[in-house]
């Protein structure tokens, strides 16, 4: 029987001491070292080969202006193709993340992540809509965040009764939230155009970050960051939301005003995630729990690492997609595939630490 | 300084948890709430924590009352350090992380509440007492003069009893306002000035030495209770005690 989360005990080690600036600098500089190693070897890799040498003066051009002697039709892959790629896999990975990461606060349960309460069901539905109905980009992402925070809203409803954020609830809301949007989602389908809105739709629902353009990655950048922003504010007042709502109350602040600007900034996030890369699941999830293993439950390290390890997790798992087979694995399918078991496996090895206590 | 006046609050209508409630806690003074399960005291102590609203009446509080609630587990496990830190949110901007500042008055209430050394420990591992002292200092470093306790000695064994009773013994004689809701007359005895007896046939509020005797207390409680005095170290106590002889005829 599912029984409300038991206390998850991974700590910071520096004990008396507490976070200083160096237990926050340190995971968030190994993090941004992996973030910065993945992302050359993303840049160098794919059917057309550079090396990294040649990446580096690639990127290197752009900043200190020099006669560059290298092919164009590397300068072009590597700017135009790779590196947009690159920074929408790691706004959109880093996103879900750091969004996953707040919720679990949010909802003081540690199996939360924006796919199981909904909202990206929600964001979906609104997205598909702007695309049946033929409207621009503008609209996607604001179709896909209206029914984003529509979808937490209405979870949120579901679980606000006494008995307070009851796993059972907030696993049963989410279901209820998410299949309600995928049979409009359904719907949306059945009435599209089958030669023309269609296809694009069915594409766009698979997730993927294949089809990456700078103009994308504007408009995926705008709303994560402003979520983003928000949450990495709010970081320390995560830490006292996550304690519930009376002792929120009791320590002076006001828990509902904070709950509702946590929450607006994950569906602000999660919803410019899919609207340019469709849904992508398990990075909400898996992330949050790994960086939590790590770093422990402090938000003030908690969210950025986060933040890192997801865009690195996804410019990795994406640079597979699009290198291991002569076609191309939609994202969403592989992130889902190696995750779920990548999961599992943690979840067995630490599995005395984080749910018994010890 | 805590005053209720006429207070009322019921969870449906008609349907009063307590009602024409009126009695204060002055500087320096401890009030215990004492009632039997079910009886209201952890809702009263809401309502003058200012947790739950009132449906009638009015609640005057000097400052922001610290509240200290029954201990239970977290979630995530923080640092003890860190959860008393928590205790001065309100001074500390929305944006804003804990300073050198709010760390050092934690662990200057955690020193005052003699936990020092759990500074270092996830909470969730703490034993019972332990996280109801974690609880009391963050209460304490919020910087409230008023503290409104809710079962704070319910679940501990007895040298935590005792350790938890001392302390806000201590707190008291610093001039802090205590409202503590116990389920031991014998706390009430050794601490409380003034009483609040939730009992089925309605609240009766007055002062500790008249209130917390024979007959009262088994009225409120349904059994029979007496009182009896012994010598703490040459002063003069009560404590009580449910004679067993009765029950068994």
């Amino acid at each position: 029987m599912l029984r409300e989360a038991q206390p998850l005990t991974t700590g910071y080690p520096g004990g008396r001491r507490g976070p200083g600036l160096r237990q926050v600098l340190g995971p968030c500089l190994l993090s941004l070292a992996v973030l910065a190693a993945v992302s050359a070897l993303a840049l160098a890799s794919g059917r057309y080969n550079v090396s990294l040498a040649h990446v580096a003066q690639i990127l290197a051009s752009r900043i200190v202006p020099f006669g560059s002697n290298l092919p164009a039709a590397e300068e072009n892959v590597v700017l135009l193709v790779r590196l947009p790629r690159i920074l929408l896999a790691l706004l959109v990975g880093g996103g879900l993340a750091i969004g996953g990461a707040a919720l679990q606060a949010v909802f003081r349960n540690p199996l939360v992540s924006p796919e199981v309460i909904g909202v990206s069901s929600g964001a979906s539905f609104g997205g598909a809509l702007a695309l049946l109905l033929g409207l621009g980009p503008i609209a996607l992402v604001g179709g896909s965040f209206g029914f984003g925070l529509l979808a937490l809203a209405i979870v949120f409803l579901i679980t606000s009764g006494r008995g307070g954020a009851h796993i059972l609830m907030v696993v049963l809301g989410g279901i209820v939230t998410a299949s309600f949007f995928s049979a409009l989602v359904a719907l949306v389908t059945y009435l599209a155009d089958p030669f023309t809105t269609l296809p694009a739709i069915v594409f766009w629902l698979l997730g993927s970050v294949s089809t990456a353009t700078w103009a994308k990655v504007v408009v995926a950048f705008i709303p994560i960051a402003a979520g983003g922003v928000v949450l990495l504010a709010l970081r320390w007042r995560i830490n006292v939301l996550s304690l519930g709502d009376d002792d929120t109350t009791a320590l002076g602040l006001r828990p509902r005003l904070l709950r509702w600007t946590v929450l607006s900034a994950v569906a602000l996030m999660v919803a410019g995630a899919v609207a340019v890369s469709g849904v992508i699941s398990w990075v909400g999830l898996v992330i949050p729990h790994l960086a939590r293993m790590w770093v422990g439950p402090d938000h003030r390290v908690l969210l950025p690492v986060s933040f890192l390890l997801g865009g690195a997790y996804l410019i990795a798992i994406d640079t597979i997609a699009r290198t291991a087979t002569a076609g191309e694995i939609p994202l969403g399918v592989l992130t889902a595939l190696i995750g779920a078991p990548v999961f599992f496996v943690l979840l067995r090895r630490n599995r005395e630490r984080i749910w018994d206590g010890a | 300084m805590l005053e209720l006046r006429g207070a009322g609050f019921g969870y449906s209508p008609q349907n009063w948890v307590f009602k024409d409630l009126s009695f204060s806690v002055p500087p320096g003074t401890v009030t215990a709430v004492l009632g039997p399960n079910g009886s209201g005291k952890t809702t009263l102590a809401r309502c003058a924590a200012g947790l739950l609203a009132l449906q009638e009446g009015a609640v005057r509080r000097s400052e922001t009352a610290g509240y200290v609630p029954q201990a239970r587990g977290t979630t995530f496990g923080y640092p003890a350090l860190d959860m008393v830190i928590m205790g001065r949110a309100r001074h500390i901007g929305v944006f804003r992380s804990p300073g050198a500042r709010d760390r050092a008055a934690a662990l200057q209430a955690m020193d005052r509440v003699g936990i020092a050394a759990l500074a270092g420990r996830l909470f969730p591992t703490l034993s019972g007492g332990e996280q109801q002292l974690v609880l009391i200092a963050r209460a304490v470093a919020g910087g409230s003069r008023l503290l409104v306790l809710d079962e704070p000695s319910t679940g501990l064994d007895l040298k935590n009893q005792v350790r938890v009773l001392q302390l806000l013994r201590e707190l008291v004689r610093t001039g802090m306002s205590l409202l503590v809701s116990t389920h031991h007359p014998d706390h009430a005895l050794f601490l409380a000035d003034s009483v609040v007896l939730m009992g089925a046939e309605g609240v009766v509020t007055g002062p500790a030495g008249p209130l917390l005797a024979d007959a009262q207390l088994s009225a409120l409680y349904g059994v029979r209770v007496s009182t009896l005095n012994y010598d703490d170290a040459g002063t003069p106590r009560r404590t009580v005690v449910t004679p067993f002889g009765a029950a068994e005829g």
